[in-house]
C-alpha cells in the first residue's frame, strides 16, 4: 500500500476538520474585533437617574446635628427628615455612594466616615430594602481604598454588599448634559430603586469645595480627568442627572487644606456634625461654611441652582450645633 | 500538583487588618524563590551576603547531596511544564520507537547548561546577577505571571463580556456566570498589562515547544539550575543501581527517560543528568534497575561531561561580557529611568535583582514593568516604574515586602513618605512640560496633577494668573507649579495628566534618594 495516498474518507475528515477550525478562528476573531472591551451601550431611557423623593413641606429641608456619636446623629437626622420610611420602601434596591476616593485612613479626612456609612446602610436594611450596595469608583487602587477607608470592615457581616468597581461592571449611559454625553457609569448607580449620596466635605483646588454634587464624579469610569476643564458645568450635569433620594453629608471632620486627597491630620478640623437633606444644592451651600466660603461665589452651586436643583438661600434648616 | 502551587504563587494575596496598618503580602508568594538555590547562590556571591529567606535554598542543596537532582524531577515548576509538554503523544516519527530511544540517550548538548552556568556565575562574581534570565524558577514565574495569566485574563474577559452583552438570555446568563465563577481567581480584579511581554512570550513559547522535538530540551541542555544541582549531585550517595548482565537492551527505560542520563544496561549511569523521576525503574521488565545507596564508583559516572578548556572559556566569556555591560553609556549619570521605591543604588541593585518579576506582579497600579533595553543590556527584565501605565501608590510598600533578594528594601510607611524627622524616599522628581500642560500651554483649566498629588503639603501648588486669549480677552486661570523639595516622584501627576501621549508633567529619576550623587537640590547642611 502506498502510504502517501490519501483515502477518500480521510480526505473528507481532514477537510471537515480544517473547515471547523477555520470557522472557530474566523468567528472568534470576528467577535474579538467587535471591540468587546468597551462597555455595552445602554440608552439613558432604560435608566433614569432621578431618585429624588416627593417634596414634603411638613419637614425641614436640611438637618444639621452635632454629636460625638456620629452614627446616632445620622439616624436622628433621618428621623427629623421624616424617618427612613419616607425614603426607603420595602423591597427597594438601594445604592449608597460614599466618597472612597483615596487610599487614606478615616482620621485623614479624605473618605466618608465608616460609622456613618454603616449606620445608614443598616437603617436601609431595617426599612426592608431587598438589597443595599455600597460602592464608589476611587482615584487610587480600589482594593486598597475600600480597606483603608474602614468602610469595607465596617460593613463586614452586615448583609450590605460592598462592590469593587471591576472593569466589566461599567455601562455606557447617555447623561444628556451640557458637557457629559455618553459616558461609562458603574452599573449600581443606574440599576437601583433608591440612591443615597454620602459625601465628605473637603477643600478642592479647582472647585474650592467638594461635597455632595462633586461626589458624583465617582460614579464615572473613563477619562474623567478631562472633566476638570469644565469642572463646574460637569458637576452640574452630573447632579442634574443623578438626583439622589437622600444625602447624608459627613462634616464630622473636614479637610481644609491639601484636598481632596489630604494626607496629614494637621489639615483636618473636627466638627462632629452630620448633615441630612434630600436637596443637593442645599447641602453643598450649607457645607460652604466649614471652609469659610460664600456659596454665592461657588460656580457649580450657582449652576445647580440655575438648573432648578435647589436654592442656595432660603431653604429651611433645623440645626443643633 | 505543582501547577496548583505555581498558580498560588502567581496571585497576589495580601493580608491587611486595620486601616492604619501596612498591607503585607502573603509569605507563600515567594515559596519558589526562597527554595531556589541558584538565585541565592548567585545573588550571594555578587553582593557578598546571603539575603534572609534565600537561605532556604540550602535545604535543597543538602537534600541534593543525598538524592541528586530530585528537585528537577519532583519540585521544579518549569520541569513539570516541560514534562507535560514532552509526554503528549506525538505523531512525529522522531518522537517514537527507535528514534526516541536514540534521542533519549546522553548527548553532548547536555553539557551546554554547565557552560551557561559558568558564564553566569563568572558574571555574578563581578557583580551582575544575570542568572535570573535563565533560572527556571524565575523564567517560569515571569512567563506565567506576565504572559500566560494576563493573556488568559484578557481572553476570558473577552468571552464573558461578549456573552453577557448578547441579546440571547441563556448566553447572557452564561457570561455573567463566568464572571461570577472566575472573578478573583482566573479573572483578575483588573486586566494587568506588561510592557514588551511579546519577547517574554517568545522565549517561553520556544522553551515549551522545544519539548516537542527533544524531551525536556531545556532541562537537559540549557537550565543553569539543573547544571548547578548536577554539579552537586556528584557527591550524592543515592543513585541508580544496575544489574548489567540481566539487561536485554529492550530500550523501555530509554523510551521513558526524562534526563537523558543513560539508564540502560552496560553503560555507566550519568548521575549528574538524572532527574530521579524513577520512570526507568517502573518500566524495566527484567528488574535490572533499582535505586538505592550506591558507593561503588565503578558503577556510575558522577562527573558531568566537561572539558577544562571549555569551562575556562565559558567563565572567561562571562568575565569579558561584564566590562562591556558596564562601559555602556546607560550606566553613566545620564539615565532617567525610575526604579521602585526602596531600590538599592544602581550597582548594588544589579548585584541582587534576579528578575523574578514579583514586584511587577504585586504592584497594585501595574506601575512596575519589565525593562527591555531601557536600563541597558544588564537590566533586561528588571523592574521599571512607568508612570503613564501606573503610579507609585503613596502608602504602598508591597514591592519591597515581596522582593526575595532585598534589591528593593522593605520600607516602613514613614520611611517611604517621610514623617517628622525622616525624609521621604524619593524615586524621582516631576517636571512640567509647559508647552503640553493645558493651563501653561493652551490656557485651558485643568489642575488634575494638583488634585492627585499625595504629599501634604502638596508638591504641586497653584498660582492664580491672568491670561489673555487671541482676541485680547482677559481671564483668570490656575497655573500649576512644582516644589521639588516636596515631590517624591511617585508619578501620580503624570499618570493622571489628561494630555495623552507625552504628558504635560513627567517624572525623571533626578533627585532620587537612593543615589547621593544624583540629588537635585543643594541644601545647607545645618
Amino acid at each position: 500500500m502506498n502510504d502517501n495516498r490519501m483515502e477518500r474518507r480521510q480526505f473528507i475528515k481532514l477537510t471537515g476538520k480544517a473547515a471547523a477550525l477555520a470557522s472557530v478562528f474566523g468567528g472568534g476573531s470576528y467577535i474579538l474585533s467587535q471591540n468587546i472591551y468597551s462597555p455595552k451601550h445602554q440608552a439613558a431611557a432604560i435608566y433614569k437617574g432621578d431618585r429624588s423623593p416627593d417634596i414634603d413641606t411638613d419637614f425641614p429641608d436640611l438637618i444639621s446635628l452635632r454629636s460625638k456619636d456620629h452614627a446616632a446623629a445620622a439616624l436622628e437626622a433621618i428621623g427629623l427628615l421624616g424617618g427612613i420610611s419616607r425614603f426607603i420602601a420595602r423591597g427597594d434596591i438601594v445604592t449608597i455612594k460614599p466618597n472612597i476616593g483615596w487610599d487614606r485612613s478615616p482620621a485623614q479626612g479624605a473618605n466618608t466616615n465608616p460609622d456613618l456609612v454603616r449606620a445608614v446602610a443598616l437603617a436601609c436594611l431595617d426599612a426592608g430594602a431587598a438589597k443595599v450596595m455600597v460602592t464608589d469608583v476611587p482615584c487610587n487602587d480600589s482594593r486598597r481604598t475600600f480597606r483603608r477607608s474602614g468602610i469595607d470592615d465596617a460593613l463586614k457581616g452586615t448583609g450590605v454588599e460592598v462592590l469593587l468597581p471591576e472593569e466589566h461592571l461599567f455601562v455606557n449611559a447617555d447623561l444628556g448634559g451640557e458637557i457629559l454625553g455618553e459616558w461609562p457609569v458603574l452599573k449600581p448607580f443606574l440599576e437601583n430603586d433608591k440612591l443615597i449620596n454620602m459625601p465628605i466635605i473637603k477643600q478642592h483646588g479647582l472647585s474650592k469645595i467638594t461635597a455632595g454634587m462633586k461626589n458624583w464624579y465617582g460614579v464615572l469610569g473613563g477619562p474623567r480627568n478631562r472633566l476638570h476643564q469644565e469642572i463646574n458645568r460637569s458637576i452640574a450635569d452630573l447632579a442634574d442627572y443623578f438626583r439622589p433620594t437622600l444625602i447624608i453629608a459627613d462634616a464630622t471632620r473636614v479637610l481644609t487644606r491639601n484636598g481632596p486627597a489630604g494626607g496629614s491630620q494637621t489639615d483636618v478640623e473636627t466638627h462632629d456634625i452630620v448633615i441630612a437633606s434630600a436637596n443637593q444644592v442645599a447641602v453643598d451651600s450649607y457645607a460652604c461654611r466649614f471652609l469659610n466660603l460664600d456659596p454665592q461665589t461657588i460656580e457649580y452651586i450657582k449652576q445647580g441652582e440655575a438648573r432648578g436643583l435647589g436654592r442656595i438661600d432660603g431653604y429651611s434648616v433645623q440645626e443643633r450645633i | 500538583m505543582f501547577l496548583v502551587l505555581i498558580y498560588l504563587t502567581e496571585f497576589s494575596f495580601t493580608t491587611f487588618k486595620s486601616p492604619d496598618e501596612t498591607i503585607k503580602p502573603s509569605s507563600w508568594l515567594n515559596l519558589f524563590y526562597n527554595i531556589d538555590p541558584l538565585s541565592g547562590f548567585a545573588a550571594g556571591i555578587s553582593s557578598g551576603l546571603l539575603y534572609g529567606s534565600l537561605a532556604l535554598g540550602l535545604i535543597i542543596i543538602v537534600a541534593t547531596i543525598f538524592f541528586g537532582r530530585f528537585f528537577c524531577g519532583w519540585i521544579c515548576p518549569m520541569g513539570t511544564l516541560n514534562q507535560l509538554l514532552s509526554s503528549f503523544s506525538s505523531e512525529r516519527e522522531s518522537r517514537q520507537g527507535a528514534r526516541l530511544i536514540r534521542a533519549n540517550k546522553y548527548h553532548r548538548y547536555q553539557a551546554w547548561k554547565y557552560y551557561i552556568l559558568f558564564g553566569l556565575l563568572a558574571l555574578a562574581v563581578f557583580g551582575s546577577v544575570q542568572t535570573g534570565l535563565f533560572d527556571p524558577i524565575t523564567l517560569a514565574a515571569r512567563s506565567i505571571g506576565m504572559v500566560v495569566i494576563p493573556a488568559l485574563n484578557s481572553a476570558l474577559t473577552a468571552v464573558a463580556m461578549t456573552l453577557s452583552n448578547s441579546s440571547i438570555k441563556i448566553l447572557t446568563w452564561l457570561g455573567t456566570g463566568i464572571f461570577a465563577a472566575a472573578s478573583g481567581t482566573l479573572i483578575y480584579f483588573k486586566q494587568p498589562h506588561f510592557h514588551g511581554i511579546f519577547w517574554l512570550a517568545l522565549i517561553f513559547g520556544a522553551v515549551m515547544l522545544s519539548n516537542r522535538v527533544f524531551t525536556r530540551f531545556w532541562c537537559r541542555g540549557l537550565c543553569p539550575l539543573g547544571a548547578f544541582l548536577g554539579l552537586i549531585s556528584r557527591y550524592s550517595i543515592f543513585g541508580l543501581y544496575k544489574i548489567h548482565n540481566k539487561c536485554t537492551d529492550c530500550g523501555l527505560c530509554l523510551l521513558n527517560c526524562q534526563g537523558g542520563d543513560d539508564p540502560h544496561g552496560n553503560v555507566a549511569h550519568r548521575r549528574s543528568e538524572c532527574h530521579l523521576c524513577l520512570n526507568c525503574v517502573a518500566v524495566c521488565p527484567e528488574d535490572v534497575l533499582s535505586f538505592g545507596f550506591q558507593f561503588d564508583p565503578a558503577d556510575y559516572n558522577p562527573k558531568p561531561d566537561l572539558t577544562t578548556r571549555r569551562t575556562v572559556l565559558a567563565s572567561l566569556a562571562g568575565l569579558t561580557v561584564m566590562p562591556i555591560l558596564r562601559s555602556g553609556v546607560i550606566a553613566a549619570n545620564n539615565r532617567s529611568f525610575i526604579r521602585p521605591p526602596g531600590s538599592l543604588i544602581e550597582d548594588d541593585f544589579l548585584e541582587r535583582c534576579i528578575r523574578c518579576g514579583q514586584c511587577m506582579k504585586i504592584c497594585p497600579t501595574n506601575a512596575l514593568q519589565p525593562a527591555l533595553l531601557e536600563t541597558g543590556f544588564e537590566g533586561i527584565f528588571s523592574p521599571l516604574l512607568m508612570p503613564r501605565i501606573g503610579y507609585c501608590e503613596h502608602y504602598c510598600t508591597l514591592c519591597g515586602e515581596i522582593c526575595p533578594t532585598g534589591s528593593i528594601l522593605k520600607l516602613e510607611t514613614d520611611t517611604k513618605f517621610g514623617s517628622s524627622g525622616t525624609t521621604p524616599t524619593k524615586i524621582g522628581t516631576a517636571f512640567f512640560d509647559k508647552g503640553r500642560c493645558l493651563p501653561w500651554g493652551s490656557g485651558v483649566t485643568c489642575i488634575v496633577c494638583e488634585e492627585w498629588c499625595p504629599t501634604s503639603p502638596k508638591a504641586i501648588w497653584l498660582e492664580e494668573a491672568e491670561i489673555i486669549d487671541r482676541d485680547g480677552n482677559r481671564s483668570k486661570i490656575k497655573l500649576p507649579h512644582l516644589d521639588p523639595d516636596k515631590c517624591t516622584g511617585c508619578g501620580a501627576c503624570e499618570y493622571a495628566c489628561p494630555v495623552s501621549g507625552q504628558p504635560g508633567i513627567y517624572i525623571t529619576s533626578a533627585g532620587e534618594t537612593r543615589d547621593p550623587n544624583r540629588s537635585l537640590l543643594l541644601r545647607k547642611r545645618k
